[in-house]
């Protein structure tokens, strides 16, 4: 007797055996699965353009700083600019508002005004204009070292940045005191 | 024949049940892992329906039946739950640079970036910011690609010698830490004075490739390429953020370059 499994045919024997008629029929199994229900268009080559210029225009752009992570590195150059700002507008309105009124807007006036006030107001106000000034001179230090291509690494970045923010606190406490 | 193979065939399978039907006992059940799920939120927009507002998608997948990477999350969202979602990806090892997007607030790579395991925390993930989207997570990077065209990233050097340009060792180290940028665009993303300016300004992957050829000693076309930059924006523009080298998937410092670049400026 020819054992099947000497010849080692037995599975694949046992295989044909078991699958059902219809997936042996190739013929059937083309027929019933190749069908898809995808349908394509086809366009000529110079609609591509045209159809991607419809999307261009369409195109939405991103969301930047509302989602971008909290860092020193940006939140840091923000404050740099927004208190050089508030610092020139606070420079050049009180220099014109001095050109235009200069009986109400001189030494005098300003320092008589401040001394009328109670301590409070007084302290707070100091620190409102202590606080950019100092930060924004320090932070322009940091910038002069960057020129001069010193600090220029992400370690050297942050260790700078925070040397800015302790000695703005500590300056801006000095000249509070003051 | 037909006698001779159901015969075989009815023992052959009778003895094949012997063996596979009882559990093998030398093996050892396998460890079921716990479920960890974890949400996703995924900025999505469809090209094919523009009137709707790009929108934040929420996925949850289980972390021990992912990858350790965002991109294993991300492929394995497309494969098992929503296969319209689109996003960029090849090497999946940080060499192609093709799936850089924002994850959780920062531009990375998502192949280089492990899935943080507090599942009681979600992941955000935004494409490249300020950018056009073509859709989802892809941006279109025409013009990133074009800005680095502009910078003619390529030797330029009239005298051809007979053989290769030789270079000294210690030359060729003013090369390193530049030449192996990806130009994923993580860094000119993530720069605000390329958000506000990316039309003029050209963002900290282009000037550092410009960099690297000016620093190169086989290139002597330096002069013409400084004098590229001789304006208020194309390089100026850089106000020492250090978004670029903080975020830079390669650990690289465009920020750096750049300086050296105004540097060279100013000092000429």
């Amino acid at each position: 007797m020819m054992s099947t499994r000497a010849l080692g045919l037995g599975s694949s024997l046992r295989k044909v055996a078991l699958t059902p008629s219809l997936a042996r029929n190739r013929l059937v199994v083309r027929n019933t699965v190749a069908r898809r229900s995808i349908q394509t268009e086809s366009f000529p080559p110079s609609t591509a353009v045209e159809i991607l210029n419809k999307q261009r225009l369409n195109r939405p752009s991103s969301p930047h700083f509302t989602i971008y992570q909290p860092q020193l590195t940006w939140l840091g150059s923000i404050a740099n600019r927004a208190t050089g700002g508030a610092l020139s507008a606070l420079l050049y309105g009180f220099s014109i508002a001095y050109l235009v009124a200069p009986g109400t807007f001189d030494s005098t006036h300003v320092v008589e005004f401040v001394a009328g006030m109670p301590d409070a107001v007084k302290y707070a106000g100091k620190a409102i204009l202590a606080a950019p000034f100092a930060f924004h001179s320090l932070n322009g230090l940091r910038h002069l070292a960057w020129d001069m291509n010193k600090f220029m690494t992400v370690k050297g970045a942050y260790a700078t940045g925070y040397a800015v923010l302790a000695g703005t606190a500590v300056s801006t406490v000095a000249l509070v005191l003051m | 024949m037909q006698a001779l193979t159901s015969r075989s065939l009815a023992r052959s399978s009778r003895s094949i049940r012997a063996f596979s039907t009882s559990p093998g006992r030398w093996q050892a059940e396998p460890l079921q892992k716990p479920v960890l799920q974890k949400e996703f939120k995924i900025y999505r927009w469809n090209p094919d329906e523009p009137a709707k507002k790009p929108h934040l998608q929420s996925y949850t997948i289980d972390l021990n039946q992912t990858g350790p990477m965002i991109l294993d999350a991300l492929i394995k969202i497309k494969n098992e739950i929503d296969p319209t979602l689109t996003f960029r990806r090849s090497c999946r090892e940080g060499i192609c640079g093709s799936c850089a997007m924002n994850i959780d607030g920062q531009n990375t790579l998502a192949c280089l970036c492990r899935i943080d395991r507090n599942a009681s925390k979600d992941s955000k993930i935004y494409p490249l910011p300020h950018m056009y989207i073509v859709k989802d997570l892809v941006p279109d990077l025409t013009l990133f690609y074009k800005q680095y065209k502009s910078i003619k990233p390529y030797l330029q050097n009239d005298n051809v010698p007979e053989r290769e340009h030789l270079q000294s060792p210690e030359d060729r180290k003013k090369l390193d830490g530049m030449y192996e940028c990806i130009l994923c665009a993580c860094c000119s993303t993530s720069c605000p004075s390329y958000w506000w300016n990316q039309d003029e300004y050209l963002g900290p992957a282009a000037l550092m490739a410009a960099y690297r050829w000016i620093a190169d000693s086989r290139d002597t076309y330096g002069a013409q390429r400084k004098e590229h930059f001789q304006n208020e924006l194309s390089l100026f523009r850089c106000h020492t953020i250090f978004n670029c080298s903080r975020t830079c998937p390669k650990g690289l410092n465009p920020a750096k370059a750049i300086a050296e670049i105004k540097l060279a400026l100013a000092t000429e």
